[in-house]
């Protein structure tokens, strides 16, 4: 049995999906004692799943903020629309 | 009769904008979100015992308004949208990564996006991109992103709502995350 987990743990080792699926669960929330060490162990030898993690942050910070822009904005409705809702509103509540 | 009926001949003046600009960026979809903002008032006047004065006005109709952005969600990934999902699912996996090995594919590997020298929390250009590339994002990964990161939703919250695993859960983060990364690349580099 030791054999193929040994194995087990080298593929894993150098699984780029694995390792980038393991530090978007880690930076949204968290993950296991034995995924942070297959993590850290990957990311110790692969240059370009450090760079993923790097962007992963940025791009997250990136989101949050553009989402929270675009509240900020406050986007209005039109008046002609928001007459007839008004009016369509005050019918419904004669109708009651 | 009620405080709702009663105030019900200002809801437009008082609290069309906000619930209009809170449906716009939950739903990306200006039309939709008219008629979600109609439908909020709509339903609020045939339920107004549920309002009893416990919260604000405003805080009772956004309540209505968020459970019907839910329904535009679960609408939106059922049936087509489902299968079309996984299959994104499926071509991201070959896509990105070795089948075998999971190492990332010679074209896709990321690269510097060459923008060490500015923030590009502040570059409107960079804010463009980004914004284009979550569109393109399948309806139900964007709803997922949207719940997770404007909303601050925890996770078994998301999933009961969308109905969804929370195995699903992670693998559409990755999936969508893997996906804008590589968006961002193309698209400015």
């Amino acid at each position: 049995m030791k054999q193929p987990n040994q194995l087990e743990r080298i593929k894993i080792a150098y699984n780029c999906r694995k390792a980038t699926y393991l530090i978007e669960k880690k930076h949204l929330s968290k993950i296991n004692l034995v995924e942070a060490m297959e993590l850290k162990m990957h990311l110790a030898g692969c240059s370009v799943c450090r760079l993923f993690e790097q962007q992963s942050i940025m791009v997250d910070r990136m989101v949050r903020l553009l989402f929270h822009d675009q509240e900020e904005v406050h986007p209005k409705l039109d008046d002609v629309f928001k007459k007839a809702l008004q009016k369509r509103i005050d019918e419904q509540v004669k109708k009651s | 009769m009620s405080v709702p009926v009663n105030s019900s001949h200002q809801w437009v003046e008082l609290y069309a904008d906000y619930l209009y600009s809170y449906a716009l960026s939950r739903v990306h979809d200006v039309d939709l979100a008219r008629d979600l903002v109609q439908e909020t008032f709509l339903a609020a006047l045939e339920q107004p015992e549920k309002f009893e004065g416990r919260s604000s006005e405003r805080t009772w109709l956004t309540a209505i308004l968020k459970n019907k952005i839910i329904d535009v969600y679960r609408k939106r990934s059922r049936a087509k949208e489902i299968m079309s999902s996984l299959d994104d699912l499926i071509t991201v996996e070959t896509d990105f990564f070795e089948q075998g090995n999971g190492h990332w594919k010679a074209g896709h590997k990321p690269q510097l996006f060459g923008m060490e020298s500015f923030d590009p929390l502040s570059n409107k250009e960079f804010n463009g991109i980004l914004k284009k590339c979550m569109l393109k994002l399948p309806s139900l990964w964007l709803a997922v992103f949207t719940m997770k990161y404007l909303d601050d939703e925890g996770t078994d919250a998301i999933c009961a709502a969308l109905k969804i695993s929370s195995a699903n859960f992670w693998v559409i983060i990755h999936r969508s995350k893997v996906n804008l990364r590589a968006c961002l690349q193309k698209n400015w580099i």
